[in-house]
């Protein structure tokens, strides 16, 4: 009696794990599972193209973890992931460490663009205003103190703007957003290039620190006097208020998908051959200088065949139909131009 | 000679051998082990802690050494790293945080275990309790949406009109700065004075309360001159345990303190906290110099703790042989 309990038992141990290895092996052999990691910007609209790159090619599954572009440089270095993600391309330094650790380089690959705004809060002012590369460099640097400044006043004349003080406020946490923002300023005024720099975080010389899009967002809107930034999709989906730039062409820019895309149109031409370019204050008359690409770094050696294809196959399919899906959520899609030339890129993998 | 003294040692273990078995039936040497490895594990934890810290940070500590703990200047272009307004910072607003937990949380404390009938004390405890439960991105929120605007319109005026000769409470007031950081770090702390004090009160054995009143002492009497310094160094640990979590907290600070790395008398200027820079600049961190730096600066929130405390205890040490003397 009890031997036939404990057989039966155990016939029944040995179908469960049949079953579960079983399982196992469907499992393993239909999922090909591909990890990235980095940016926080551009993370829902990778988020949207992993899943719907799932319903096209089923058997790959890519997981991305949205830690910041310094994490994903850090962990694409590492090895620790299949690609990573970023708002400001790779230094030199990091590209030279990256090549003595792995004996092969890692390629750039523009997905899509995006912008900072300047948001503020003026007691009385309503209308949008309009912003020199001078003024905000100005008052970046604490130097236009108050808003009655000639600087401000000059190009907004309809507009009576109140001696009042101007408070900046930053964010306070490493973003992309500011590497865009430090480093148009980094442009268009020697100053701030020399004393301060482009940086995802910079020794601020005057302000306030407000953590992520709403924090800055929060602190601008509680503070009589504040002038902060904000990612333009931050801005459009709160509907804030937000100013206009003077381009270098002499015109007040504001951002929205085409003149963000267009920002990048002027630097399609002279784009360098590794994608890492910057195009804040770019060229042309529709441009909005305070734009940037996200970058994904993807290494050009991968020797898992089946890993290579997948992602050789969601590159191609994010440069052509997932370009489609960007303007849904306000981020502008590439230009033409630099869609086809990166799909001839993609072969740089093997 | 030898052969003996070895066989009677041999010997010996037997009858300990069985006695281990007997107790490890009984469940003492399981108990006794398990107990021990739990002791063990933790300080293991430590142990690893402050190794993993020192090995990430050697970078910085060999860059900058002492000159970290005194320079102001925190700049990632020039790989420039001064730790002094983030240790000044989270010296402030800790030390503000319990110049108002500390009476707050004590005195509610008195009143629950002393004062308060049972019932009421109960049901007020179970509501402070949950206060220590919230998570600390809800004060923060809080902090920024509710407090700080209260603070703007009605304690930051009267501050002034009442201290303002003091250079605590001058300059132009944002909102965010160290004032609303102490404020909101108060009100996180005060449960944890407020409970743990209210146990260690209840453990005051009644006999004590009872002899002093039948030697004609008041109620509050009895309290204040014979139960609360039975119940001193139990208090003084809760204490303890609300600074480790100011010292330590982050993200509330983050959301209230205005992140500018700054050295200000003024409680009404904004600065940062240790905490806090860590935090907002380690995802983005790029450059191993810059990230060893931000390592080192756990590695000084972690000796800072230790010092702070150290300080506080051999304060305690003084004032009690005082007390004896």
């Amino acid at each position: 009696m009890k031997a036939s309990i404990s057989l039966r038992g155990a016939v029944c141990h040995v179908a469960v794990l049949a079953a579960l290895a079983g399982l196992a092996s469907v499992q393993l052999s239909a999922q090909m599972l591909i990890n990235g990691a980095g940016a926080t910007f551009p993370a829902p609209i990778y988020q949207k193209w992993f899943s719907d790159f799932n319903s096209v090619d089923s058997n790959v599954q890519i997981n991305y973890q949205a830690i910041g572009s310094g994490g994903g440089i850090r962990q694409v270095t590492e090895g620790t992931v299949d690609f990573g993600a970023s708002d400001g391309p790779m230094t030199d330094q990091q590209l030279a460490e990256y090549q003595q650790k792995h004996g092969f380089p890692v390629l750039h690959f523009p997905t899509v663009l995006g912008a900072a705004v300047p948001t503020y809060n003026i007691p009385g002012v309503t209308a949008s205003l309009d912003f020199t590369p001078e003024a905000l460099a100005g008052i970046f640097l604490g130097k236009i103190k108050r808003w009655s400044d000639p600087a401000i006043q000059k190009t907004n004349p309809n507009v009576t703007l109140p001696p009042r003080e101007i408070v900046v406020i930053h964010r306070s946490d490493g973003s992309g957003t500011t590497y865009c923002w430090t480093d148009y300023l980094s442009k268009i005024s020697s100053e701030w290039k020399s004393k301060v720099g482009r940086n995802t975080s910079v020794n601020w010389p005057a302000g306030l620190g407000g953590k992520g899009n709403d924090g800055v967002a929060g602190l601008v809107k509680q503070t009589s006097g504040a002038i902060g930034y904000v990612e333009l999709i931050y801005a459009v989906r709160n509907h804030m208020a937000y100013g206009l730039v003077r381009n270098s062409a002499g015109e007040f820019i504001k951002a929205n998908l085409s003149s963000v895309s267009s920002a990048a149109a002027d630097a399609a031409e002279k784009m360098p051959a590794d994608y890492r370019v910057s195009i804040t204050n770019a060229p042309g008359k529709e441009s909005y200088p305070i734009s940037t690409f996200t970058w994904l770094l993807v290494p050009s050696k991968i020797n898992d065949a089946g890993k290579r294809d997948a992602i050789k196959k969601f590159l191609k399919w994010a440069l052509t139909d997932g370009q489609k899906s960007a303007s849904s959520l306000q981020y502008a899609p590439l230009p033409k131009a630099l869609q086809s030339r990166e799909l001839g890129d993609i072969s740089k993998i093997h | 000679m030898a052969a003996t003294t070895s066989t009677v040692l041999d010997r010996a273990p037997e009858p300990r051998a069985r006695g281990f078995w007997r107790r490890l039936r009984a469940g003492e040497e399981i108990a006794y082990l398990i107990a021990l490895s739990a002791a063990t594990l933790v300080l293991l934890i430590v142990g690893l802690l402050v190794y993993q810290l020192w090995i990430s940070s050697t970078l910085s500590i060999h860059a900058f050494g002492f000159s970290f703990l005194t320079g102001s200047t925190w700049d990632p272009n020039a790989g420039q790293f001064g730790a002094l307004p983030f240790i000044y910072g989270t010296c402030v607003t800790s030390a503000l945080a319990l110049l108002i937990a500390v009476p707050l949380g004590v005195g509610a404390s008195i009143f629950l275990a002393e004062l308060a009938p049972p019932n009421a004390s109960n049901v007020m405890t179970f509501l402070i309790e949950l206060l220590a439960a919230v998570p600390s991105v809800i004060y923060g929120l809080l902090g920024i949406f509710v407090l700080v605007p209260l603070i703007h319109t009605y304690l930051a005026p009267f501050l002034t009109a009442t201290f303002g000769f003091l250079p605590l409470f001058q300059g132009t007031f944002y909102g965010v700065s160290f004032l609303s950081a102490g404020i909101i770090l108060s009100i996180m702390v005060a449960p944890f004075i407020i409970s743990v004090s209210r146990e260690v009160l209840y453990a005051v054995p009644t006999d004590q309360r009872e002899a002093a009143l039948a030697l004609g002492a008041t109620k509050w009497e009895a309290t204040w001159d014979i139960v609360i310094p039975n119940a001193r160094t139990g208090i003084m640990g809760s204490i303890f345990l609300a600074l480790a979590r100011a010292l330590g907290e982050t993200m509330a600070v983050t959301m209230v303190i205005g992140n500018t790395p700054a050295i200000s008398a003024s409680l009404y200027s904004p600065g940062y906290s240790i905490a806090a820079v860590i935090a907002n600049e380690f995802t983005e961190a790029t450059g191993n110099l810059y990230l060893s730096s931000l390592i080192f600066l756990g590695l000084v929130l972690f000796g800072l703790t230790i010092v702070i405390n150290a300080v506080a205890r051999i304060l305690i040490l003084v004032t009690q042989q005082k007390g004896a003397a």
